[in-house]
């Protein structure tokens, strides 16, 4: 029987369980995810070590540059050839693996479902790889006609001295098709989202402007930082067309390269995923004076909040009109469901360790069911993630982050949108905020334990002392926390499941929870003959 | 169209892989390590790899497993990533106590030139492996071969570490499993056990990756093959070695290091690789073969000559991993299937010379590729050209399957879609059932779901 902590009256103070963590790690190691943990007080502005290296050693979840810059921002594109340049691990591994959904019409291009490498032999290794991936390029132009390639670069391509880019702007001129390259390096950064700005940059650079579409329609917005993981970003797409939003471009989710082309002639610019994308939403800005909202769209009243938003943005009363329409009729359905699962899992606890938003949107979703998150923490954001984005000039810049190319962006003088910068002046003086990203630690609770990178020795220890009822991670946490008898949440794959976002999600998420929370099946996990006694007596027939 | 840009159209690559039917060296690495007892395998490189390979092997046995990195810097990857082994090892031993750290390269640190021997030694000099307990290095480029590649070399690096002659005779008999699944390994144990061979099966990953749901979680728990137990190898009578492509080193190593001679035999899929199998152990541990063998064998060829009707003449395309396609391929022909299209991304001559010589009485013109460029990419374009009745393979084949209409039955590595290959083995006569089973029903589902309503029918 597992015995619970009374949180009634607030969490505990996990101080000693935080000691307890630490005093296992060799000192320096200790020193170091000391300030990587951090007993929560909303009222206070603390500050936690993140975007810092993984201890070698450590059983990390977090993955690499590559993984983030091909695998995130640019594997849910479907009109371009993903080329990976190295051995064949990194591009087998990436292939299909993250569930982005994707909707091309009839005969239109959608490379997602091939993973297309260069396969490094030895000799490529000994003499160079720049030949072979220049024959690559042709052999895929040749047998797929694509209007656009990306090259991805893996960790022994920069140390042997290959030059993708270099490659890149020889064969773009050879077949008078868009070619780009990514120094995307596994070990270029801490994390994943060292790729995110990697790839962040080479659209921008090579892609975004490119197309100078004229209008489609009175109101046009991008979507920034929404992955279309088990259909989200069909959920928010229904919503928008309802409302008569145009949504020029979804970076990346359901994308195309073609639509990022003409993404600059956006009104808006909403971010979800504020690490993953931030870079290009700034930079559009930059160029383009487009501005940018921080937007969720996890969890029913972070949805009506946005959209709202998103209205008030626009300043227009049939719109304005129309997302209260929807609101009312969404929420009335949505109402329906939780009324019946929010008794049967109030006050259960619940602990998320994933991704660079998620992490925190998601606490949403709990809070309107009554669940308690009592500790959270990201496997690759940065401080502002936690801390809101006033800490960014704060931001000790390392020797990773001096990697990434800062892109020097200049104004667009053709394009730049001055009556925008004017309308964002004045919604500025009537309370509207832009790019007013809070953070996590201040939404969450006095005493809720905020860790960064958690390992999976800290995993253990949380589990052990706080006994939750569900832990959301990724798909190398699920098995080892499910063992304990704890069931666990994907929130990278959802497990395959989904989708979570906007109204339709919320209520998909609901039931997840019922069905994971409500049901016996734990309790079948002890055979019966695990609490009786034991049967003594001896082995014959009639005794 | 799921894949809607493959077209029946070949054309010659010479640098392009295309939905590669192969990985790379450390996941075979890791896999391999995960089958001795108390180990953690540790990827030296940059922490992508590491994830990506626990992924790829939680998603296809939806169990724990565990496994450090050197997380390396771009730093480490100028200078050399040897301090951050050092470092590695020590927080690995402090905090996961493992009893053996199996250490596998990267392609990033084989580029760099890292000599895993020469920081464990030093690892050793400094103090930081506690006493009693290993390091055990192996070098796996992934620019080299493919995971099965990697798989070999970290059997070879276990015994050459621990596996010791001490001149004194030990009736067993080391038996080299080859990359098999958990319930394979339980297989292969049950088949020595009737056979009443003393033997040493390694890596045995049974009780690791299959483990009970209790309610409580163990780190390093009960399976794998003990230290004592791999030194004591040296000791064995012989060594039955299955697969060339992940075995052979390892005993060649044996054979070298403790003077134990080998048999090279297939991986025991369907009758006649069973059969050398079986054979192989009896001659071995100097035992008959029980009844009970016979009886298997003959259940196995009951059911065969019972449905040879709907196996006759269908064509199969299938993929994966040399030392499993090679008695497939046999076991196929042994049921008068055609095997007409065979894709390997992993490297090797051998492949095709193999493949030949069972290939060629019964289906010379069967289209066999591996190596550089043979890919699931290839394969699919052959069967745009003529298609075939089933498919065997790992889960990608799915996208194939249903682009084209064809039943499909998954073997191999990863099956990240369905469950059972944990349980249910494809090794030994019983094994061979379980493929049977799985092969009738996909056909059959197809027949049952096609026919006109007319001939659709109850008995089959
Ligand atoms: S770099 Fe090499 S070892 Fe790492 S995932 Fe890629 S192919 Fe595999
Ligand atoms: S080799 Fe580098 S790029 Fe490839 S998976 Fe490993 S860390 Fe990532």
């Amino acid at each position: 029987m597992v015995i619970k902590k009374d949180y009634t009256n607030g969490l505990p103070d996990p101080s000693e369980l935080k000691n307890e963590i630490l005093a296992k790690y060799p000192r320096k190691v200790a020193k170091k995810r000391a300030k990587a943990m951090v007993v929560n007080d909303p009222e206070e502005q603390q500050e936690i070590a993140a975007n810092i290296r993984t201890i070698p050693g450590i059983i990390t979840q977090r993955g690499c540059t590559y993984a983030g810059c091909k695998g995130v921002v640019l594997g849910p594109t479907r009109d371009i050839i993903n080329l990976v340049h190295g051995p064949i691990g990194c591009s087998f591994y990436a292939w299909l693996t993250r569930r982005n959904q994707t909707r091309p019409t009839e005969g239109e291009e959608n490379f997602m479902t091939y993973a297309f490498s260069t396969d490094m032999q030895d000799e490529n290794i000994v003499f160079g790889g720049e030949e072979k991936l220049k024959e690559a390029i042709r052999e895929a132009f040749d047998m797929f006609k694509p209007k656009s390639i990306g090259i991805f670069s893996t960790c022994p391509v920069g140390l042997i001295g290959d030059d993708v880019h270099a490659v890149a702007r020889e064969m773009k001129a050879e077949l008078g098709i868009n070619i780009f390259g990514f120094s995307c390096e596994g070990y270029r950064g801490v994390s994943q989202s060292a790729g995110h700005h990697i790839a962040n940059n080479g659209i921008f650079k090579h892609v975004v402007g490119n197309d100078n579409r004229e209008r489609t329609g009175k109101f046009q917005v991008n979507l920034m930082g929404e992955y279309n993981i088990g259909g989200d970003a069909f959920e928010i797409e229904r919503i928008f067309e309802e409302i008569g939003v145009t949504l020029l471009s979804t970076y990346s989710g359901n994308s195309t390269v073609e639509s990022f082309a003409y993404s600059h002639t956006a009104d808006l610019n909403m971010v979800m995923c504020h690490r993953s994308i931030n870079y290009i939403a700034e930079m559009m800005e930059e160029k383009y004076g487009i501005p940018w909202v921080k937007v969720n769209f996890i969890g029913a009243e972070s949805t009506a909040k946005s959209l709202r938003k998103l209205a008030d943005y626009f300043g227009d009363k049939e719109l304005s009109a129309k997302v209260e329409e929807v609101i009312k009729r969404e929420y009335a359905k949505v109402k329906a469901v939780a009324d019946v699962i929010r008794p049967k899992v109030e006050g259960k606890l619940a602990m998320m360790f994933v991704g660079g938003s998620r992490a925190h949107h998601y606490q949403d979703l709990f809070n309107e069911l009554g669940m308690k998150t009592v500790s959270a923490g990201y496997e690759f954001a940065h401080r502002d993630d936690y801390e809101g984005r006033e800490v960014i000039p704060d931001i000790k810049i390392d020797a990773d982050t001096r990697n990434i190319e800062d892109l020097v962006v200049e104004k667009d003088e053709t394009h730049y949108r001055e009556d925008l910068v004017k309308k964002k002046a004045e919604l500025e003086k009537t309370g509207y905020t832009f790019k007013d990203y809070q953070g996590m630690m201040p939404e969450m609770k006095k005493n809720s334990l905020v860790i960064d990178d958690v390992n999976h020795w800290e995993t253990e220890k949380l589990i052990e002392f706080y006994k939750p009822d569900v832990f959301c991670a990724g798909i190398k946490e699920k098995y080892v926390v499910q063992k304990y008898g704890v069931p666990l949440k994907q929130l990278h794959s959802y497990d395959y499941g989904g989708p979570y976002a906007a109204f339709g999600g919320a209520i998909n998420f609901y039931k997840e929870m019922e069905r994971m929370l409500a049901t016996d099946i734990w309790k079948l996990v002890d055979a019966p003959w695990k609490h009786e006694p034991e049967i003594v007596g001896c082995v014959t027939a009639d005794a | 169209m799921l894949l809607r840009h493959t077209t029946k159209e070949v054309k010659e690559r010479k640098a392009l892989t295309v939905n590669p039917a192969k990985t790379c060296q450390p996941v075979g690495a890791m896999y391999a390590a995960l089958g001795v007892h108390g180990c953690l395998p540790h990827s030296h490189g940059s922490q992508g790899c590491c994830s990506y390979h626990r992924s790829a092997l939680t998603r296809h046995y939806k169990e724990p497993v565990m496994a450090a990195t050197s997380s390396f810097t771009e730093g480490s990857s100028v200078f050399g990533g040897q301090a951050n082994l050092l470092q590695a090892i020590d927080n690995m031993f402090t905090i996961y106590e493992p009893e053996i750290v199996a250490v596998h390269s990267t392609c990033l640190s084989e580029t760099i030139g890292d000599d895993l021997g020469q920081i464990v030694a030093k690892a050793k000099d400094d103090g930081k492996i506690p006493e009693g307990k290993h390091v055990v290095q192996a070098s796996t480029p992934s620019y080299v071969g493919s995971h099965v590649t990697g798989y070999a070399n970290m059997l070879e690096a276990f015994v050459k570490y621990f596996a010791f002659n001490t001149n004194e005779k030990v009736r067993q008999v080391n038996l080299l499993s080859g990359w098999v699944e958990p319930s394979d390994m339980r297989e292969i144990k049950r088949i020595a056990e009737i056979m009443k061979v003393q033997n040493i099966l390694l890596p045995d990953t049974s009780d690791v990756v299959d483990t009970p749901m209790t309610g409580k979680y163990e780190m390093y728990p009960k399976g794998g093959t003990t230290v004592k137990e791999i030194v004591s190898m040296g000791n064995s009578m012989s060594t039955i070695a299955m697969g060339e492509w992940c075995s052979k080193k390892a005993a060649i190593m044996l054979d070298n290091k403790c003077k134990v001679p080998f048999t090279m035999t297939d991986v025991a899929i369907g009758i006649k690789a069973s059969d050398r199998f079986i054979q192989a152990l009896s001659t071995a541990g100097k035992v008959s073969i029980p009844e009970a063998i016979s009886e298997e064998r003959g259940r196995l060829l009951d059911m065969v000559t019972d449905m040879h009707q709907y196996l006759y003449g269908k064509r199969v395309a299938l993929w994966g991993d040399p030392d499993t396609l090679i008695p497939l391929t046999e076991f196929l022909l042994d049921l008068d299937m055609k095997p007409v299209y065979i894709v390997s991304g992993t490297p090797g001559k051998r492949f095709e010379k193999r493949m030949s010589e069972i290939l060629c009485n019964k289906l010379p013109e069967a289209k066999v590729k591996n190596g550089p460029q043979a890919d699931m990419f290839l394969m699919h374009q052959w069967i745009k050209e003529e298609s075939v009745d089933l498919l065997i393979g790992n889960t990608y084949g799915k996208y194939i399957a249903r682009d084209e209409g064809v039943p499909f039955v998954r073997m191999g590595f990863p099956i990240i879609d369905r469950v059972g290959h944990s349980y249910f083995p494809t090794v030994g006569y019983q094994g061979a059932i379980r493929i049977l089973e799985k092969m009738l029903g996909a056909i059959m589902d197809k027949i049952d779901a096609t026919t006109p309503e007319e001939s659709f029918e109850l008995v089959m």
